[in-house]
């Protein structure tokens, strides 16, 4: 070994840094930190989630249409199941049950999508963790943000079947901003969750597909949750009410469809709106932030 | 070394490393279902019972570095020195020890963040921002970061999605973008030497332009000459071990004994 002669022979490496002010690399930093840096990285976020959105359907011939025809799509296929075949449409006239359920599955996948993304927001993009420096929690605030954005243009598929069905412009449709501000903090917070469990156990990926069906199947999608378990113990209704899917689409059908007003609403659904929203986004982002310096290990 | 007069100030220390990357599912024998379940229910036991094989990439590697260095990292494929160089950037977490650094070392290179669907244009500015970039510095830059690609050289292809570009003018572009910034400690992965001879001579000036502004380089290359003519100092390292560290003469005389040339 030749190593250099060195002025500070004997010096034991953490003293030597402390005294030229070195800092210990690819430490986690403080939350408080945390957030002023993840705030820098916000035009990289927003840059990030447009770029993945537009690269999506950027092979196809009709390009950026798709973004628009795929929810019209949806909607048609579970109007024809749902609505046709099996009738589910129990106690609604069908005015309001086609856009009740076109609201449904479109905030339902809402939700869906940014959970499927947040597990892989991390174990997907182990090149640019690896090659990158930046609050690894830009990336599944991005996946929600390009998972919101996608929402948005279901949303005109979405005014355009309610206005066809008779449910006019009013100054209820107002409520849809706060509805979406909540049902994104929420979403947020779950894929963030989610990318750090898929970060150390990646078969989250395959196992997730079924958890969330069963959750769709369980927060009356496609039909509605009282006048379903008529009969049933009073309990289970309450608990599929107020699970959070089902009160952001309630909350959603509510400001959008005239004849769905508030008696389909359970007690203080802002409350637990908020609530929802408030707990998952805070707990999801400091459970996050807890293991940033661990991502991008194998 | 001229600023041998001066005084050393260490910008990158590292104590005692040891980097080890786990790999799910690459349990020797067959990768049949029955052997993913067992390992599922040995999930008590260790490691190695579960099918999770490590890969000690890097063993306890110590070195100081001081500002004004260029320090070239050799050995053989497989030795570590790409994984050493992402542990300094603090993008691979350590095992056991630690790096300290002075501000925030960056690694060339920003190919993981682009997009293939997306227009050259835009990958500029995403792989800009990405290197944390804000857009206003994007925006001062833009020109001289197409101008330097030379993509445009052939009509207007900077419009065009980087799918469309040859292995080489891809390679170019995600080389002007990665070299657009300015760093404290920078880290160049050999990789980087793409293209044609013509931008190979262009962006090794641009390597010499970013070392005098940067406070210490880390060069990886298996390239003895270019090691020669930027590094002073060599780390060699073999089978994640440092096996020497010295002057760029003394090391690479050593080295090449070894490799037989």
């Amino acid at each position: 070994m030749s190593a250099p002669p060195s002025p500070h022979e004997g010096l034991p490496a953490r003293q030597l840094a402390a005294k030229y002010g070195l800092s210990v690399s690819g430490a986690r930093p403080g939350l408080g930190e945390y957030v002023r840096q993840l705030w820098g990285r916000r035009h990289f976020i927003l840059a990030f989630s447009q770029a993945k959105l537009t690269a999506q359907y950027s092979q196809a011939k009709l390009g950026q249409l798709w973004q628009v025809v795929t929810p019209l799509l949806n909607a048609a296929v579970y109007f024809f199941i749902f609505g046709v075949i099996l009738e589910a449409d129990r106690g609604m006239p069908r005015e309001v049950y086609i856009p009740f359920l076109v609201t449904g599955v479109f905030v339902f996948t809402f939700t869906q999508s940014s959970v499927m993304a947040g597990v892989r927001a991390i174990s997907g993009n182990l090149g640019l963790v690896r090659a990158l420096h930046f609050p690894r929690a830009s990336l599944p605030i991005s996946f929600s943000l390009q998972q919101l954005q996608q929402l948005l243009f279901s949303m005109v598929v979405l005014f355009a079947v309610s206005a066809g069905f008779g449910s006019y412009p009013d100054l209820s449709w107002l409520l849809i901003v706060p509805v979406l501000a909540l049902q994104f903090l929420f979403n947020t917070g779950l894929a963030l969750i989610m990318a750090r469990a898929g970060s150390k156990t990646p078969d989250l990926a395959q196992l997730m597909p079924f958890v969330m069906r069963t959750w769709m199947y369980a927060s009356g999608v496609m039909f509605s949750i009282p006048i379903m378990l008529e009969g049933k113990p009073q309990w289970v209704a309450n608990v599929l009410q107020w699970n959070p899917a089902a009160i952001f689409m309630d909350l959603m059908r509510f400001a959008l469809i005239d004849g769905y007003g508030s008696e389909n609403l359970p007690d203080h659904v802002w409350a637990a709106a908020g609530g929802w929203a408030a707990l998952f986004a805070v707990g999801g982002f400091v459970y996050f932030w807890k293991a940033e310096e661990r991502y991008g290990r194998g | 070394m001229a600023e041998q007069q001066t005084e050393l100030v260490p910008t990158v220390i590292a104590d005692e490393l040891h980097i080890v990357y786990r790999v799910n599912g690459a349990k020797t024998g067959k990768g049949s279902a029955t052997a993913a379940l067992s390992r599922i229910v040995k999930r008590g036991s260790d490691d190695a019972a579960r099918g999770v094989r490590k890969v000690h990439a890097v063993r306890g590697v110590s070195f100081v570095a001081y500002r004004g260095e260029a320090i070239g990292l050799i050995g053989s494929n497989g030795s570590g020195k790409s994984t050493l160089l992402r542990a300094i950037a603090g993008l691979l977490p350590a095992e056991k020890g630690k790096v300290y650094t002075d501000g925030q070392p960056s690694l060339l290179g920003v190919n993981a963040a682009l997009m293939n669907d997306l227009t050259g244009e835009r990958n500029v500015i995403l792989g800009g921002l990405a290197m944390g970039m804000s857009r206003e510095e994007i925006k001062e830059r833009y020109q001289d970061i197409v101008d330097f690609s030379g993509i445009n050289e052939k009509g207007d292809f900077i419009t065009l999605p980087m799918r469309t570009y040859s292995s080489g003018m891809a390679a170019r572009l995600r080389f002007s973008i990665a070299a657009a910034k300015d760093h404290d400690v920078l880290m160049i992965d050999e990789a980087l030497a793409t293209g044609d001879r013509k931008f190979q001579k262009r962006s090794e000036e641009r390597i010499r332009e970013l070392r005098k502004e940067a406070g210490t380089v880390f060069l990886v290359s298996h390239n003895n000459k270019s090691i020669r003519d930027t590094c002073n100092r060599v780390l060699w390292l073999e089978r994640g071990e440092l096996r020497m560290d010295g002057p760029t003469e003394e090391v690479l005389k050593e080295y090449e004994k070894f490799t037989g040339k």
